[in-house]
């Protein structure tokens, strides 16, 4: 990911529908369920993030409700061969 | 093998999780007096604020507990003994144990007032006290905020929500003065003033006053009274060290362990709040209030409660939290001394984030985006990011991950720079190393 990218989410968010997920920085987690709650076709996305789990759901549209809503911060889109996961 | 977990929280069930990864044959009971057992403790302040609806707090369903194969036991243990192996319950039954875990957590510091014991005075510590904040909500016009550090705000803000007018008390002119500098603590509260709220600075209660059984009013130290319908508090937590104190375990201000998390009792463990954990950075045994070290403690006991010995290395604590509306992350050291609002360490604290050494500090920003690092010799030793968090992750890895600064911190303490520009530079050097490329 170069620098600008990281300053412009929005640019990730389109290379990451065709080639990459939402991914959790677990340990930031605190497992509120906000990102469930808000996801409109009702991933439980908290579910993967308790298992240190990119979102890899076939129905998942990456629309970013969730990594806009977390308040934590525990969720960004990226590039599947970034993502290093952290299994519990 | 029988295993017995007291507490329902974060710690005791990563502990189940952890020992059904190694024995899936043994038995585990699942001890605790919360009525709700398992949910989001942190989430609270956002199921107060609105944001979620309480059955949103549970992360298990029926499911994961039958999957977990586990005896729940919905009750309050009232002893412990280490010499019999074994644990007593309200009910005066006796369960006997192999390993046992005290993940007893925490509870509110006690409001040394008269009249705490009126209707409308409210703490935040489990769901039943949210959802009596929220019933109470309903019919309250003016509420009276005692109390410092995150939960103080998470109750201001659910009352804000709530379209309750707020009094927040404050003994000196600084919110959570040992963490937050003086800027900081003047953006929050300046926003919490924007927000409609009144600040009462130098201000302590004296008495609640109430009616009729009901709170009516505080009257405070310098003879003021503040007319209000509910009063909630924040002054502070207790480790819940009660059980291990009488059972003769090491206790100091939480339950001493050591790095496999053991008591002084062998076969007895302890995680999340109640544990005093030490800390390589300090150099002594510390108190932490969060999220995630009581989730990585309690599967770390369970790890070894079920025959794998496994150390438990203290992380850097950080926490990402809203003050005033303002998304806040805190990471490392980055404070000291003591703050007059709250007695010893509050929720969603660490007692890691008041020990700064020697180190210059670096910040820059106003208004709503801050950044302020906390810079030594070789390594960031905390940051605290407020407003804008695009580095919020980027300073969590350099902090915790120890990363030799040498390169830039000419630059880091240069006057007029942008610290933001300079931090960003520098993860993308490193962040190979956190990332695979």
């Amino acid at each position: 990911m170069a620098l600008k990218d990281f300053f412009r989410p929005e640019a990730i968010r389109r290379e990451v529908l065709s080639a990459g997920h939402v991914v959790p920085d677990s340990a930031r987690c605190v497992q509120c369920g906000i990102c469930s709650y808000n996801c409109p076709i009702g991933i439980d996305v908290r579910r993967h993030v308790w298992r240190g789990e990119a979102i890899k759901h076939s129905e998942c549209l990456t629309c970013g409700e969730c990594v806009a809503r977390c308040p934590r911060g525990v969720l960004r889109f990226a590039r599947t061969d970034l993502f290093v996961g952290r299994a519990k | 093998m029988r295993y017995v977990i007291i507490g329902t929280g974060v710690a005791g069930i990563a502990a189940v999780e952890a020992i059904r990864s190694l024995d899936t044959s043994g038995e585990v009971f699942l001890i605790g007096d919360d009525p709700h057992a398992f949910y989001s403790r942190p989430g609270l302040a956002y199921y107060l604020s609105g944001e979620v609806p309480e059955k949103q707090l549970f992360p298990y369903s029926k499911h994961d507990y039958h999957h977990l194969n586990l005896h729940y036991v919905r009750e309050r243990v009232v002893s412990i003994s280490p010499e019999q192996s074994n644990v007593t319950l309200a009910s005066g039954q006796r369960l006997s144990y192999d390993r046992l875990l005290l993940a007893t957590g925490s509870q509110a510091a006690p409001l040394r007032v008269p009249g705490t014991d009126l209707e409308g005075v409210v703490k935040l510590d489990h769901l039943e006290d949210a959802r009596r904040i929220v019933k109470l909500a309903r019919r309250t016009r003016e509420a009276v905020v005692i109390g410092g550090g995150i939960t103080a705000l998470e109750l201001v803000e659910g009352l804000l929500a709530r379209k309750v007018h707020v009094h927040y008390f404050l003994r000196g002119d600084r919110y959570w003065r040992n963490v937050l500098d003086e800027e900081e603590s003047r953006i929050v509260l300046h926003r919490l003033h924007e927000d409609g709220v009144t600040l009462h600075f130098h201000t302590e209660a004296a008495e609640i006053l109430g009616k009729r059984g009901r709170v009516v009013g505080v009257r405070t130290k310098d003879g003021r009274v503040v007319k209000c319908q509910m009063v909630a508090f924040a002054v502070g937590i207790r480790p819940r060290i009660q059980l291990a104190q009488e059972a003769g375990l090491n206790v100091d201000r939480g339950i001493l362990v050591d790095e496999t998390l053991q008591t002084s009792a062998p076969g007895v463990y302890a995680a999340g709040d109640v544990a005093q954990v030490f800390d390589p950075l300090t150099g002594h045994a510390v108190l932490d209030s969060l999220w995630t070290p009581a989730r990585e403690q309690g599967y770390v006991a369970g790890l070894n409660m079920a025959g794998k010995r496994a150390a438990y290395l203290k992380a850097t604590p950080f926490n990402v939290t809203r003050l005033a509306g303002l998304t806040t992350t805190i990471i490392g050291t980055v404070g000291r001394g003591r703050d007059e609002d709250i007695a010893g360490i509050a929720r969603g604290d660490s007692e890691t984030w008041r020990e700064l050494p020697e180190a210059i500090v670096a910040q820059s920003g106003f208004d709503v985006n801050r950044l302020r690092l906390l810079v030594g010799e070789e390594r960031l030793l905390g940051a605290v990011v407020m407003g804008d968090q695009k580095l919020s992750l980027p300073l969590q890895k350099i902090i915790a991950g120890g990363v030799d600064i040498t390169p830039i911190r000419p630059k880091l303490l240069a006057r007029g720079v942008s610290l933001a520009e300079v931090v960003a530079d520098f993860w993308e050097q490193v962040r190979g190393q956190f990332y695979a490329a």
